[in-house]
């Protein structure tokens, strides 16, 4: 009995052992715990998972770190949930994040409310950055009264991509710089030109990002707009209506099947393994379609402007960029790592260790003097920076605007208002509803976005 | 011809005894054939129907397995591609985004909480069976009324409270978290365990001249053992996948597997290769706990452990 009473109090004190140790640990928060201390410390970084980033990630520990001695801790999220965090974070002042990657629409926006800090001072001054050598249209995107909100890491405009043999063996050119009904009649007449080969691939699955970002550049050059320059919508006027019935028809007739559920990844998908003829999209999609692991028509592809109607060019403008959020303490730091992120060093070095063709590219004039890019950007490279440069984010239409932005509308509703409308859009291309219909419903959605400007 | 109606009279007189013997013997035994036959297409009707399910269920994993296994354009073409050549690619990007923190992370987080659940909802459970409190049932109801309220619902407040106490970004504060989210489970889970122990064998034992400790340890324990094998796979589970408080609560140093799967989630190029490999890299751990404890499992949920 005795020993039995023993074992029992040893059981019972090794428990409460345990407990107690439990306890401490919590207590003590060691572990996995305890950060955000900032002050010169390690630069805590919250981004999205695009290629670019995985890069920057592998690089900058044998590069960045070695250098500065300055750690950097990355946290990656998609995009919808990055931009809760720091939505959250900034307005909490909870101060976790020395550095978020930031897309062109949220920057200005996220600027009016005093989310982020302004870096003038960090890069003016500083002649190993170069600050004059970043592309002017994505300095405008990412600036708010003039101050510079954000240092872009890699810029796209939006381009027209073919298929130079499709098009040779049905005897017809693609001129440099398309207009919208050209287009409509190649994409009517390569249609079925391989078994099945659709004429053209454009964006049908919904979201103010996905299918509005292509379209916003059609509404843009047909002469629409979402709003005038005072807030007057202008969702269901004849110029909106008559783009999106023009967008909406090419897809139904000579677009790519189960349209309404394709967007970037589903044409990238379909173009780089011959289903399309031709596509329209972000020029960044030009690394991945001549990258023979990944694509079946590498150096089969022919670039053009984006086509155009009233206007003289109408390629969006988007940038991936780095901001710091105005509560973190960690700022010079921070600066340093975003300075190194987007300079001219880093881009040799994603070359040199990584391959030129994932340079992050779009935001340096620079960029497109390096033979080595040069050479692995072939021909969509001159093209890139041809069409940032004439992209416009302050007057992209017929008429002025009230925000700055190209294919999106710079105010936080848009987002909800755009995903909205292209619901609507992306039912009337899988065969419900009509374009009128749609834009009717959209255009009362405007109006009550405008009534929080006007 | 006398012999007639002798014979007619007999006849029907010998037919209610005699007649149910030669006549109605077959059809028994042919009803027992049939019945017997009935029961082995009734068993085979069950056993399709389990085997469709679990090959229902079964589909996606093999599937998300399938895809890791895959590149990343074969993953992404349609139709789907399910016999294009293998390889292990995904799993080394996986590895090379650093999947060793999140998983610790996990482990702490899951491990100790559902450690703490058991230490905590064994006496509570004890308390609400074997020698229940006063208005048990009261208590057993303002246990399970504490999961009514949506979690996103107490986020906010929870957030600020964490934030003031600086506990944001800590380990820890998932573990506080999930042991209180899950307590409720396994009171109840553990409550109905215990209540199936016969009050004989506590009495015998006491009889036998076992103190408390002893009765609880080698009495009650061995009988509940199943039952506690099930609950602490629930409570391991759930913390284990839990997304929204980690993924708020946690930035840089301690955020937990759901939140590493994410990340592979990209708006530009294709990740569903990708995303594969990692979340069966993060469904591993659980699956092992479960293969470990199946044959405990198997017996804990039968006994009765959810009504």
């Amino acid at each position: 009995m005795g020993s039995y009473n023993k074992k029992i109090a040893m059981t019972a004190v090794v428990g409460v052992a345990g407990l107690a140790l439990a306890g401490c640990a919590g207590a003590g928060g060691g572990g996995g715990g305890s950060s955000s201390d900032g002050g010169g410390g390690a630069v805590t970084v919250l981004m999205v998972g695009n290629p670019q980033m995985e890069d920057i990630e592998k690089l900058t520990k044998d590069t960045f770190t070695k250098d500065t001695g300055i750690e950097v801790d990355y946290t990656i999220l998609p995009e919808n949930e990055l931009r809760d965090k720091v939505t959250q974070d900034v307005a909490t002042g909870a101060g976790q994040y020395d550095v978020v990657s930031v897309g062109a629409y949220e920057v200005p926006i996220w600027a009016k409310n005093d989310w982020l800090q302004p870096l003038d001072d960090y890069v003016d001054d500083d002649a190993d950055y170069d600050a004059a050598d970043l592309l002017d249209p994505m300095k405008e995107s990412l600036s708010s009264d003039g101050q510079l909100y954000a240092l872009p890491f890699y810029g796209e405009s939006s381009f027209l991509m073919y298929r130079k043999d499709v098009l040779k063996q049905e005897g017809l050119t693609m001129p440099e710089k398309p207009t919208w009904d050209e287009v409509a009649d190649i994409a009517a007449k390569v249609d079925g030109a391989e078994p099945g080969m659709k004429g053209i691939c454009l964006r049908g699955l919904p979201g103010w990002g996905e299918m509005f970002a292509p379209l916003t550049t059609v509404v843009n050059t047909f002469g629409g707009t979402w709003f005038d320059e005072d807030w007057t919508p202008e969702v269901d006027s004849p110029e909106f209506t008559d783009a999106v019935d023009f967008y909406v028809n090419l897809i139904k007739q000579h677009g790519e099947p189960g349209a309404s559920q394709a967007g970037f990844t589903e044409c990238l998908n379909a173009m780089s393994q011959g289903k399309v003829a031709m596509w329209y999209d972000a020029t960044s999609a030009a690394g991945s379609l001549e990258d023979s692991s990944v694509s079946k028509v590498a150096g089969k592809v022919g670039y053009a402007y984006a086509p155009v109607k009233e206007t003289d060019s109408s390629g969006w403008l988007w940038t991936w960029s780095w901001a710091m959020p105005a509560d973190t303490d960690n700022k010079d730091n921070a600066a340093e790592f975003m300075k190194w992120a987007t300079s001219k060093q880093y881009e040799q070095t994603v070359g040199e260790q990584l391959g030129w063709s994932r340079v992050p590219a779009g935001k340096r004039a620079s960029t497109y003097e390096i033979p080595e890019y040069e050479k692995a950007a072939g021909d969509f490279g001159p093209l890139t920076l041809a069409s940032i440069e004439a992209a416009d984010p302050t007057d992209p239409g017929v008429q002025p605007r009230p925000t700055v932005g190209v294919q999106f509308v710079g105010i936080p509703e848009f987002a909800d208002l755009g995903t909205k409308v292209s619901q609507s859009i992306a039912a009337v291309i899988a065969g419900k509803g009509s374009v009128e219909d749609a834009l009717a419903q959209g255009q009362s959605e405007a109006e009550d976005v405008a009534k929080n400007y006007q | 011809m006398t012999t007639t109606p002798t014979d007619t009279s007999t006849v029907p007189a010998t037919t209610p005894d005699t007649a149910p013997s030669p006549t109605s013997a077959p059809p028994r035994r042919r009803r027992a054939r049939l019945r017997g036959a009935d029961q082995e297409r009734a068993s085979w009707r069950w056993a399709l129907t389990a085997w469709v399910l679990t090959l229902v269920f079964v589909a996606p994993v093999v599937w998300m397995v399938l895809t890791s296994l895959h590149t990343e354009a074969d993953a992404a073409t349609n139709p789907p591609s399910p016999f294009a050549p293998v390889t292990f690619d995904n799993y080394l990007q996986v590895f090379d985004r650093g999947a060793g923190v999140f998983l610790t992370n996990s482990a702490i987080a899951s491990g100790v909480s559902t450690l703490l659940v058991l230490l905590l909802a064994v006496p509570a459970a004890y308390a609400l069976s074997i020698k229940p409190v006063e208005k048990w049932t009261d208590a057993m109801f303002f246990f399970l009324s504490t999961k009514f309220l949506p979690p996103i619902a107490a986020l906010l407040p929870i957030y600020l409270i964490v934030k003031r106490v600086g506990m944001l970004d800590n380990v820890y504060t998932l573990v506080i978290l999930y042991t209180a989210m899950n307590m409720p489970i396994a009171i109840w889970m553990m409550q109905s365990f215990l209540a199936e122990i016969p009050k004989e064998i506590l009495e015998a034992a006491q009889v036998d001249g076992a103190g408390f400790l002893r009765t609880m340890w080698s009495i009650v324990t061995p009988m509940i053992s199943p039952g506690l094998a099930a609950t602490a796979l629930i409570c391991f589970i759930f913390s284990w996948n839990e997304f929204m408080f980690a993924v708020n609560l946690t930035a840089t140093v301690s955020s937990t597997a759901p939140i590493f799967l994410v990340g592979f989630i990209s708006s530009q190029g294709l990740f569903l290769a990708k995303l594969c490999a990692a979340s069966t890299l993060v469904s591993l751990p659980v699956l092992i706990a479960g293969f470990a404890a199946q044959d405990k499992l198997v017996r804990g949920l039968s006994l009765g452990a959810v009504k």
